[in-house]
């Protein structure tokens, strides 16, 4: 067994050559071949059925945000069964190599495998998950017809997609990097990682940071500039605050992550020496600024986390959100201290005592703020009706798990604690307990909570509930293990363990990832079923779940340009205080001419270039790298020469799916009087 | 009092025409109005980001600056004379801007256009002598690979280079959209968002300039 083979350079193809295709590797050529032929088959059910013009107006070419946002997160679902795979393997691997065996997988194998679970978790399941609900929900909520650069949008989403090609690329076409998701040099550096890993790594997220920070952008222009009139800040609903919160960390971190990537890039291609041990290099520089991004990169994907399970939790109490201002202040307060925690993550460096001491506090501050909004969940359910549908399980569920991720982060947070459990499974424990327990379950309470305004119809309940129970007793068999496997000593990212006691910990825990894996196939089963069973799941009065906020003001799924009229906003709870006032549905006698952004293919056509880019980069063939940065340039720069970009809906227009809707309100209406 | 509001309303004038060309518009139309000081602050916001980037360079300079392994540092490399004629073109270019803003507020299209060429060659003036001067520290063996001192200020004063560049090509699709349709709104947003990156990276040269040339040479 060896990595697979790069040939010296040749002008045409680089470094590629036939034998980059691992092809004497079973396991990658059988997941390979699935991918392919996956592929084959989807391309090939798309033409049978006639449906590329319908995709390429309706999907690819689309600017509209609720079109895109559900674009990220079918990558992210298609991501996580990936990533999923990826951690089964890992705990399948560690089961049977500490029972005398070695296992299945060659350490090279291994590494990539570890490696790959993270980088796809964290940047193609859980950033386009939260994005894309972002893209959704947020204009949505705060009365906007898009955001404020729809092209702009697409084609973040479409360099998103990007990167994510080239991390399945590298399974099949070379390698992907074996450092560790965060690709710490010396190992990543080119004398310690030759193959074309780390650069697969280097491309795929700078492709799609490049994305991400665009995406970043948009969004908070689109919440400074395009609120509902009334809708002053301290009005706006908690999630559309988190949205904020978040993206400005995208704005102030990803820049970070960047110029960090970029530096190693420079390192590796032009043999420069900013991490490299020789030549006055400084590898801990690296783990420094790859950490003042990553620790606000925990943020940028818990706030809207936070921000889901405040607009489930009131939504399903009955009951307005206790503490508005508190969570806003707390929202804010967490958005900064997320840049000054950043050295937690390496105490062992030896920065010495009072800086360990000083992050050390300012990462048990942080505690504080979170406390708060715990507690303001838990005050808004205090003597409410709680009603227990999907979501609401996912945020209980999360209430639970994530006070005792956090509560394992304080222990960490004492840098003496932190001398003995660095690096050890017990690290491992804890960050899945509070992104799987914080992030992952607000996603899919979110998936529940807005699928029904993004498509019309409800997720099946029963299905829901099932893979809910799986991945709640799934997530604590498979990590509380860890947790003691951490304290006897356990390091991460073995491939092979000689001590027998650790055994049956590395069993259960790989039974705990098995029924984890059950919940999402009750997952896909969801929604699988709720596509063909649409019609008894369908949404007719746009507010299944008797909501608070603006996005259920208006029909399900929203028409394109999402309001008729914009409403006037007096409360952060605008539509129930509508609705209260008998005023939910209000019918406007004229309408206006409504001014829309129309669709453009040069997202699609950047970002599906942008993946030439990175694959002639990853592999020196640097006529295909220059070109297709050129076409993108250019693609870009005759974009600008469009200037018919928007037109206006005409009020005829409006005014016939206006009353499509009325007469659909009125029929559900008879239908529940009777 | 007159006399005193008469140029703040002037100014507030200039600056409403700069966001929005046709204030008479305003009862038509309910969002088209506001496309400008929306992509304005968007820019704003993207300009912000692109600080962060920059001061993550600075960092990465300042953390590298003496680790120049044996090799030469900024004092026996740098030529004060040299890049003080750069800096004044730079500086030259960010006034010859300024001025095509004036003239873009006049509605004078020649005049935007003359100010914009000057401002273009100030700036190919800048990159050429910067491209000079780092093809003589390649040549002379002091190259990027030479020392990580050397890696951190040629990624930092090549990441401005980068930037103007780009300038240089926006303003270079600028003169293709004046000519085809003049001082439309549309345009007017663009020049204005290009401004602001001009000025901006002027602002940067004077951290390169201060931090890396006059430090440095100190």
């Amino acid at each position: 067994m060896h990595p697979a083979k790069i040939y010296p350079e040749n002008l045409l193809t680089g470094k590629l050559g036939i034998d980059s295709v691992p092809w004497h590797e079973p396991i990658i050529m059988v997941a390979g071949a699935g991918m392919v032929g996956g592929a084959i088959l989807v391309l090939g059910l798309i033409t049978y059925f006639k449906q590329w013009k319908y995709l390429w107006t309706e999907w690819l070419t689309s600017v509209d945000h609720k079109k895109i946002g559900a674009m990220y997160i079918i990558l992210a679902l298609i991501m996580l069964l990936r990533g999923f795979a990826d951690a089964l393997m890992m705990r399948t691997q560690q089961a049977l190599a500490s029972g005398g065996g070695h296992g299945y997988l060659p350490p090279e194998h291994f590494d990539q495998i570890f490696t790959a679970h993270g980088v796809i978790m964290i940047f193609f399941m859980a950033m386009p998950f939260v994005v894309g609900l972002m893209n959704i929900v947020m204009p949505l909520q705060i009365g906007a017809r898009d955001v404020a650069f729809p092209y702009l949008n697409s084609m973040s989403f479409w360099l998103t997609a990007a990167g994510a090609i080239l991390v399945n690329v590298s399974l099949v076409v070379g390698e992907f990097a074996h450092t560790g998701w965060l690709a710490y040099p010396p190992l990543s550096e080119l004398s310690y990682s030759p193959g074309v890993g780390v650069d697969y790594y280097l491309w795929a997220l700078q492709i799609s940071g490049l994305g991400t920070l665009l995406s970043g952008v948009n969004l908070v222009t689109t919440i400074f500039k395009m609120r509902a009139p009334g809708m002053t800040l301290m009005r706006m609903p908690i999630f559309t605050w988190t949205t904020l919160a978040a993206n400005i960390l995208i704005i102030a971190a990803f820049p970070i992550l960047t110029v960090t990537l970029a530096m190693l890039g420079l390192d590796r291609y032009f043999g420069m020496h900013f991490f490299t041990n020789e030549a006055g290099g400084n590898p801990m520089m690296y783990v420094n600024l790859i950490w003042a991004w990553g620790h606000p990169e925990v943020y940028i994907l818990v706030l809207p986390a936070f921000g889901i399970f405040s607009e489930v939790v009131p939504t399903f109490s009955g009951k307005r959100l206790f503490g508005y201002d508190g969570m806003v202040y707390a929202t804010m307060c967490i958005c900064l201290l997320s840049f000054v925690v950043w050295l937690h993550h390496f105490f062992t460096m030896g920065a010495g005592a009072n800086v360990n001491a000083f992050f050390g506090i300012t990462t048990m501050i942080i505690s504080i703020p979170t406390g708060v909004k715990i507690f303001n969940w838990l005050f808004t359910m205090f003597r409410g009706r709680v009603r227990f549908e999907v979501p609401m399980l996912w945020t209980t569920g999360f209430i639970i798990t994530f006070v005792i991720g956090g509560m394992t982060g304080v222990l960490m947070a004492v840098p003496g604690a932190d001398f003995v459990l660095h690096n050890s499974v017990f690290l491992i424990a804890h960050f899945h307990n509070v992104i799987i327990g914080g992030v992952v379950f607000a996603c899919i309470a979110g998936l529940n909570y807005w699928f029904p305004k993004a498509f019309g119809f409800r997720l099946h309940a029963g299905l829901g509930k099932v893979s809910f129970w799986c991945w709640l007793v799934g997530f604590y068999i498979a990590f509380m293990p860890l947790y003691a496997l951490g304290l006897m000593g356990m390091t991460r990212r073995l491939d092979y363990m000689n001590n027998p006691v650790w055994h049956v910990y590395l069993i259960v825990a790989m039974v705990g990832a098995l029924i984890i894996f059950a919940g999402i196939i009750a997952q896909v089963a969801q929604i699988a079923y709720s596509i063909w069973k649409r019609d008894e799941l369908r949404d007719v009065t746009g507010d299944p779940w008797d909501a608070r906020t603006l996005e259920w003001a208006t029909s399900s799924p929203p028409p394109f340009y999402n309001f008729a009229v914009v409403p006037e906003i007096g409360n952060h709870d605008a539509f129930w205080d509508a609705k209260q006032r008998g005023q939910g549905h209000p019918r406007p006698k004229t309408y206006e001419p409504i001014h829309m952004p129309r669709n453009t293919p040069t997202g699609l056509l950047i970002g599906l270039v942008s993946v030439g880019l990175g694959f002639g980069l990853v592999w020196h063939i640097w006529w295909m790298a220059g070109g297709a940065l050129l076409v993108m340039i250019g693609l870009g720069i005759v974009h600008t020469f469009n200037e018919d970009r928007d037109y206006y809906v005409q009020p005829e227009e409006v005014k016939a799916i206006e009353d499509a809707y009325f007469a659909r309100l009125q029929a559900a209406n008879k239908k529940d009087a009777a | 009092m007159s006399s005193i509001s008469g140029p703040i309303d002037g100014l507030k004038k200039e600056l409403d025409s700069a966001y929005d060309h046709n204030p008479h518009d305003h009862h038509h139309a309910g969002d088209h109005h506001d496309e400008g000081p929306k992509v304005t602050l968007g820019f704003w916001i993207y300009l912000m980001s692109d600080c962060i980037l920059f001061a993550s360079v600075f960092a990465g300079y300042a953390v590298l600056k003496d680790g120049t392994a044996g090799g030469p540092n900024g004092r026996e490399l740098f030529d004060l004379p040299y890049v003080a004629v750069e800096t004044a073109l730079l500086l030259i270019s960010s006034l010859t801007y300024g001025l095509a803003m004036i003239s873009m507020e006049a509605n004078k299209l020649k005049g935007t256009i003359g100010w914009l060429v000057l401002t273009a060659l100030c700036g190919l003036g800048f990159m050429g002598m910067e491209i000079h001067e780092f093809a003589k520290l390649i040549a002379e063996g002091n190259g990027p690979n030479r020392s990580a001192f050397l890696s951190g200020f040629f990624t930092l004063v090549g990441t401005h280079g980068l930037h103007v560049t780009s300038g240089l090509i926006w303003m270079g699709a600028m003169f293709v959209h004046l000519f085809k349709r003049g001082l439309t709104p549309q345009n007017r947003i663009r020049l204005m968002c290009l401004s602001l990156f001009w000025h901006f990276l002027d602002i940067i040269w004077i951290g390169v300039f201060t931090i890396v040339y006059l430090m440095g040479a100190a």
